[in-house]
C-alpha cells in the first residue's frame, strides 16, 4: 500500500473513490474554518466502534477531533444504580440484566462478584426474556433495565404487555438529548457540532434536537454506520461549522424521520417520565434519567423492595478507582491514552472502570481496534 | 448498543415475526413498530424488538452494510460483530 493512499482500502470503504472525494473535502473544509482543532463530539458507542475499527481517525485532517462522548449506556450507569442492584441480589432477589452490565463495577462489587458469591444473576439479550423468566416461576424477579431510549423503548413494551405479577423493572434508563446540552454547556468544552446515532433518532426522531440546536446554536446532524455514511456526516457537519449555521441535517433519511416512531414514543413516556440524575462522570443531567410513571408502581423495583445499599459500603473500594478518569473520558475532555491505568492495570479482563467493561466504552473499544492513529496497529488498518 | 440489526420476516402472528438473519431465524417482537409488517419485508431488530420497517428500496444498501461488518469481523472478539451477533441472539428462539 502506498504512502499517498491514504487507506482508502476497499475492505473499509465500498466506494473508495467517493470515500477519496469526501476526506479531501473534509480536509478543505476543515482547514477553511481556520480554527484548529476543530471539535465534533458524537454519542454513539457504535459510531465509536466504526470510526475505531475501520481507522477512520487517519483518514481525518489531524486539525479535526473527533470525540466520543458519554454514549455507552452501561458506562454512564451510574455507582448507586448498580448499587442497587448489587444490593437486591445480595438480598436474595434474582436479577436479570444485558449482559454488559454484569461486569460494572458499583462502589466495589458488580454483578458478577455477587454472582460469584452465589447470587442469582441472568443475563438476558432482550427484556422479553426477563418477562419470559418471570412467567417460568413464581418467585420475583428484577429486570434491571439499562440503555437510552431506543432500549427503553423495549422496557415499555414489556411493561405494557401484561408481565406477570412477580416482573419488576429497575430503571437505570437515561436519555441522551440532555446530555448534549450539558455537554454543551461545560466551560472547558470546544465541541462546535454533534454526531447524532442513527438509531436512536429512528425512534426519536430528528426533529427532537431542534430545541438543542436553537437554544446552542451548534448544528446536529443524524448519521448512519457505515463509515462511508460517518464520512459524509462529519462532511456535512464541518460544512456547517464553517457557515456557523445552527441546522439538524439528517443523512441517514433510509431509517429516520422527523417526527421518528410515534407508536413507540407513545409507549416510551406512557410507562416512563424523564428526571434529573446522575451520569458517572458527568454528574446532575436534568431530565437525563428515566424513571417509571407512578402507575407503574406495582412493578417498580425501587417502590416494591427496601434496597439496603449502605451494607456495601462496609468494604474498602478498589484501590485505583481514584485514578480512573472514566468520567472525563465521557465528557469528552480526555482521551483513553490520557489516562495512566489505560491498557496496564485496567484492561478488558480487568477493568478498574466502566469504560473498559461495556463493548461500546471508549477504552475497551480503543483498546480492541485502536482509536488514535498514532497508535499504529488496529488503529490504521489501512496500514497493514 | 446504539446499533439496531436488519432482518427478513418470514411469519407473523399477531404481535411475534419469525425473522430471518442471514440464516438464522428468530421471533422478534412487533410492539413498537409503527407500520404494519409482512412476510417478505425487513425489519430492524433491537434488542428482541423491531423499531422500523426497512423501506424496500433501502434494504440492499442496509445489508450490505451489515454483510460487510460481519465478515471483516477479523478476530472473534471484534466489537461491532460481537454487537451485532448479540442483537440477533437477543431475539426470541424460533418456534416452530
Amino acid at each position: 500500500m502506498s504512502g499517498n493512499d491514504n487507506g482508502f482500502v476497499e475492505l473499509k470503504f465500498r466506494d473508495p473513490v467517493r470515500a477519496r472525494a469526501l476526506s479531501e473535502t473534509l480536509a478543505r473544509m476543515t482547514d477553511e474554518i481556520g480554527r484548529s482543532p476543530v471539535s465534533i463530539m458524537h454519542v454513539c458507542g457504535s459510531h465509536e466502534q466504526a470510526i475505531a475499527k475501520f481507522g477512520l481517525r487517519a483518514t481525518l485532517p489531524r486539525n479535526l477531533n473527533v470525540i466520543m462522548g458519554p454514549g455507552c449506556p452501561v458506562c454512564i450507569t451510574d455507582v448507586p444504580e448498580v448499587d442497587e442492584g448489587v444490593a437486591l441480589a445480595r438480598q436474595g432477589v434474582r436479577i436479570a440484566t444485558y449482559g454488559d452490565m454484569v461486569k460494572v463495577p458499583g462502589t466495589v462489587l458488580s454483578l458478577a462478584d455477587v454472582q460469584a458469591e452465589g447470587g442469582r444473576v441472568d443475563v438476558v439479550y432482550s427484556v422479553a426474556q426477563a418477562v419470559e423468566l418471570a412467567r417460568q416461576s413464581r418467585e420475583p424477579l428484577v429486570f434491571f433495565a439499562t440503555g437510552f431510549e431506543t432500549t427503553a423503548v423495549a422496557t415499555a413494551a414489556a411493561v405494557l404487555s401484561d408481565p406477570p405479577a412477580n416482573f419488576f423493572v429497575l430503571s437505570a434508563h437515561k436519555y441522551i438529548p440532555p446530555v448534549m446540552e450539558i455537554v454543551a454547556e461545560m466551560p472547558q468544552t470546544r465541541v462546535e457540532g454533534f454526531l447524532a446515532a442513527g438509531h436512536a433518532a429512528t425512534i426519536t426522531g430528528w426533529g427532537v434536537f431542534e430545541p438543542f440546536v436553537a437554544r446552542h446554536k451548534l448544528p446536529v446532524v443524524v448519521a448512519g454506520f457505515e463509515p462511508l455514511d460517518i464520512l459524509a456526516g462529519l462532511v456535512k457537519l464541518v460544512e456547517r461549522i464553517r457557515e456557523r449555521s445552527a441546522s439538524v441535517d439528517n443523512m441517514y433519511p433510509r431509517c429516520v424521520t422527523k417526527e421518528g416512531n410515534l407508536r413507540a414514543q407513545e409507549q416510551l413516556w406512557k410507562v416512563f417520565r424523564p428526571i434529573g440524575g446522575r451520569w458517572r462522570g458527568i454528574a446532575h443531567v436534568p431530565n437525563g434519567n428515566l424513571r417509571l410513571r407512578d402507575e407503574w408502581a406495582h412493578l417498580d423495583a425501587r417502590q416494591q423492595f427496601d434496597i439496603d445499599v449502605a451494607r456495601l459500603w462496609d468494604y474498602a473500594p478498589p484501590a485505583l478507582g481514584h485514578e480512573c478518569i472514566c468520567g472525563d473520558i465521557m465528557a469528552g475532555i480526555k482521551s483513553p491514552v490520557d489516562c495512566a491505568l489505560f491498557g496496564k492495570e485496567c484492561v478488558p479482563h480487568s477493568p478498574v472502570g466502566a469504560c473498559m467493561v461495556s463493548s461500546e466504552g471508549t477504552c475497551k473499544i480503543w483498546h480492541q481496534y485502536g482509536g488514535h492513529p498514532d497508535l499504529g496497529g488496529y488503529g490504521a488498518v489501512c496500514a497493514r | 448498543m446504539c446499533l439496531g440489526v436488519p432482518g427478513r420476516v418470514v411469519a407473523v402472528d399477531g404481535l411475534l415475526a419469525t425473522v430471518d438473519f442471514w440464516g438464522v431465524r428468530k421471533q422478534i417482537r412487533l410492539e413498537v413498530v409503527d407500520e404494519p409488517v409482512q412476510p417478505g419485508d425487513y425489519i430492524l431488530n433491537h434488542v428482541g424488538y423491531a423499531i422500523r420497517r426497512i423501506p424496500p428500496g433501502e434494504v440492499d444498501a442496509t445489508l450490505a452494510l451489515y454483510e460487510e461488518l460481519l465478515k471483516h469481523a477479523e478476530r472473534e472478539d471484534d466489537l461491532m460483530a460481537a454487537d451485532i451477533k448479540s442483537e440477533i441472539d437477543g431475539a426470541g428462539d424460533e418456534r416452530q
